[in-house]
């Protein structure tokens, strides 16, 4: 499922590039331009597809322990400084 | 008066707003940069969503939509919602975390971690701090516009320069003040607060204001079908041949109106009386405005000039100078006939002329007299008259397929790292990842639909055209706003434009706050060294200083918001490479990371120059945006400098590439 996830990113990038809409200016639904109610259409399909996303290819398997700054980047960053 | 008090009420809400997020501020620095890691999805969603649409979504895309049509939700909104969301999921998730584990506050915290490079933050912060300036810029110069558009007339005797309206830098200087006071008071809590609220406030009042100005247009099928009946290419990405055949013509036209007034201003041509009376006598039957008069009489004697063989053949280079003077523009550079006159930049005096031209006419704009206009109308009809007639815009698609790299900038936006950082788990992602191309969508197809309604709305049901051309994009909203809707409405629906500038700001505000003190101050002279009340004092200072350099440069010229945009937006996106491959790419090395950087930089500001500092509003490189080298450049650098140097230490790859098993 983590790939059809994926395989739909690339599909809506894809189909992004609607050249087949490029000199149509029919209204859909009297005010619409066909141009523009596509490119909304992919918006919807882009939340459905992180929706997807979400559910099937979250990338952490676990919450970490919050603020568990142990090591924190300050320290670091004055040996850094130091250095 | 009444749009004014009301802009003034929500801007007093707003300050409260701040003072009570200041209650629960628990006084240390790591809660005024990063709300203590408290922020649930619904305020994540609202602060990442109202921090990402600024004035370049709702002035900037309007404005944009009204010069070039519908193409341009294809170019920036529906490619964001796929984009931006791809950066939170790939990006923001994982950067949470190594925010959560190693305590980062700052992009460049991680960065100097990852690379083993203390240098690399002195690099990366001026380029941050110089990138996020122009972003500002865009704030601060399109609340001004707004501001000053919606208060006309408002004072009876102050302020006639800007028609007795809030002058530009006064509203812009408000908006600066208001927005510093919220954030300096409430941290990054207020700045979620404030967010939030700014965000529905936007949303809610975009979606009136859109319904009310399809009504007043004679509702949304009216609307658009008067847009295909007199531009039919604003509601498609290409130019119909009708449109083309006509701008050909009105060209023609122009061309012999230039011709003929440098014959007359710099040359010996003089229309004798009978000559001029019988070139005035189709105008006779012809109804105008009386300010038009003037005008049309040079037209008409342009037409008969040329119709009775008086305009005599200029050459190449006297055509090229007629077209730069009638243009008001002025010749910099070398003159060559090759050129085209719009290879010239504009008259700094045109607005002068335009002032100087109606001096008699101007006044104030309660005053409806016969043949009164105001400042703004009077340099409109100087601009329609005169100037070029515009060409239809039509988008390239390979311009249009380049676009799509300029979301990327998300990826790089360091105050979007620090909402990241904010999160109170990594599941407070997902709410924001699903909702945010469904919210662009809801904020940007209205300001489209406004924007190329625009190009073809009337003064009531006569055939004027509601806005000249030759109009400031960046004023269309307010504009239809302001003539469209009644007082009451103007000021609330200018209070939802504001909202959604200054949601932006405050974060923009806060962020670079927190990378001057974390990775300037603390990290050279030592945490123990200040105190966390003067921490947060630093890190204000440096705001103010960062704001009135802003403010400073927006009084010195405008430049269309969606341009200076994604000049902005590229920038950030050129570095995009540098943040994927540090989370990716274990082989990414230090030396990588220089280079990227330098390479990013290097072609970012070469293109910007060539761009004529984003005066050039088309252009492109190689037939592509300019963002599509930038990105190769940085790449290209990143990768082949990283496979020749040496690879990162164990030690390293170790707490950025764990071992998913242990």
């Amino acid at each position: 499922m983590k790939y059809v996830v994926w395989g739909l990113v690339v599909l809506l990038l894809t189909i992004h590039q609607d050249i087949w809409f490029w000199e149509d200016n029919t209204l859909v639904f009297g005010f619409m331009p066909i141009g523009l109610l596509y490119h909304a259409c992919i918006s919807l399909a882009a939340g459905f597809t992180w929706y997807l996303a979400t559910k099937f290819a979250w990338p952490l398997d676990e919450e970490p322990a919050a603020n568990s700054a142990a090591n924190s980047s300050t320290e670091k960053s004055e040996r850094g400084a130091s250095a | 008066m009444t749009q004014l008090i009301i802009i003034c009420c929500y801007l007093a809400l707003l300050l409260g707003l701040g003072v009570l997020a200041s209650r629960l501020f628990q006084g240390t620095s790591k809660d005024y940069m990063l709300a203590s890691h408290s922020i649930g999805p619904f305020l994540l969603l609202m602060s990442l969503f109202g921090t990402t649409m600024t004035a370049f979504a709702l002035v900037g895309s309007s404005g944009e939509a009204y010069k070039e049509g519908i193409g341009v939700y294809g170019m920036l909104a529906s490619s964001s919602g796929i984009i931006h969301s791809l950066c939170f999921f790939v990006l923001g998730v994982k950067l949470w975390k190594l925010g959560q584990k190693y305590g980062y506050v700052t992009q460049i915290q991680f960065f100097r971690d990852r690379f083993e490079s203390d240098k690399i933050g002195i690099l990366l912060f001026p380029i941050l701090v110089g990138l996020v300036i122009p972003y500002l810029l865009i704030g601060v110069m399109a609340s001004g516009t707004v501001i000053s558009s919606v208060t006309e007339g408002a004072f009876t005797n102050m302020f006639a320069e800007s028609d007795y309206g809030v002058p530009p830098w006064l509203g812009s200087l408000v908006i600066c003040v208001v927005v510093l006071i919220y954030v300096f008071f409430g941290g990054m809590r207020g700045t979620a607060w404030a967010n939030a609220f700014q965000t529905l406030v936007f949303m809610a009042l975009g979606l009136v204001t859109f319904l009310i100005i399809a009504d007043k247009l004679g509702g949304l099928q009216t609307a658009s079908e008067k847009v295909v009946e007199k531009h039919p290419s604003k509601m498609m990405r290409a130019v119909t041949e009708q449109e083309e055949a006509d701008h050909i013509q009105q060209m023609k036209i122009w061309r012999k109106l230039a011709a003929y007034n440098w014959m007359v201003d710099e040359g010996d041509l003089k229309l004798t009386d009978e000559q001029l009376t019988e070139a005035h006598k189709p105008l006779e039957s012809m109804k105008f405005p009386p300010w038009q008069a003037a005008f049309r009489k040079r037209r008409a004697e342009a037409r008969y000039a040329s119709e009775n063989g008086l305009l005599n053949p200029l050459s190449a280079e006297e055509q090229l100078k007629a077209e730069i003077a009638q243009d008001d523009r002025v010749v910099k550079g070398e003159l060559s006939a090759e050129k085209s006159f719009k290879e010239f930049p504009k008259s700094g005096n045109w607005q002068a002329e335009a002032l100087g031209y109606f001096k008699d006419q101007i006044d104030h704009p309660d005053k409806k007299t016969e043949g009164k206009m105001t400042r703004k109308q009077a340099m409109g009809r100087y601009r329609a008259m005169r100037w070029a007639p515009e060409a239809p815009g039509e988008i390239d698609p390979w311009m249009f397929l380049t676009y799509i790299f300029v979301p990327l900038s998300v990826g790089m936006f360091p105050h979007l790292f620090q909402h990241w950082l904010t999160a109170k788990s990594a599941n407070s992602f997902k709410l924001p990842v699903v909702a945010h191309p469904i919210f662009i969508m809801i904020v940007w197809v209205p300001c489209v639909l406004i924007g190329v309604w625009a190009t073809s709305a009337t003064v009531g049901n006569s055939n004027t055209p509601l806005i000249p051309p030759h109009f400031n994009p960046n004023g269309v909203l307010a504009y239809m706003v302001t003539n469209l809707t009644n007082p009451v409405l103007a000021g609330f629906l200018t209070a939802g434009i504001l909202a959604a500038i200054m949601s932006s700001l405050d974060s923009q505000f806060l962020c670079i706050g927190s990378i001057f003190t974390n990775d300037i101050v603390t990290h050279y002279a030592g945490k123990e060294r200040f105190s966390d009340r003067q921490t947060v004092l630093m890190a204000r200072l440096f705001v103010v200083g960062i704001v009135l350099v802003t403010y400073i440069l927006s009084l010195m010229g405008v430049r269309r918001v969606f341009t200076l945009g994604v000049w902005c937006f590229s920038g950030f996106s050129s570095l995009f490479p540098l943040v994927f491959a540090a989370l990716y790419w274990k082989r990414m090395t230090k030396a990588g990371a220089y280079a990227c950087v330098a390479a990013a930089f290097g072609s970012w500001a070469w293109l910007f120059h060539a761009s004529n500092y984003g005066a050039k509003p088309h252009f492109s490189f190689l037939g592509m945006m300019p963002v599509a080298t930038m990105i190769t450049c940085s790449t290209a650098a990143l990768v082949l400098v990283s496979l020749i140097t040496k690879p990162p230490s164990a030690e390293t790859l170790a707490r950025f590439f764990p071992d998913k098993k242990t």
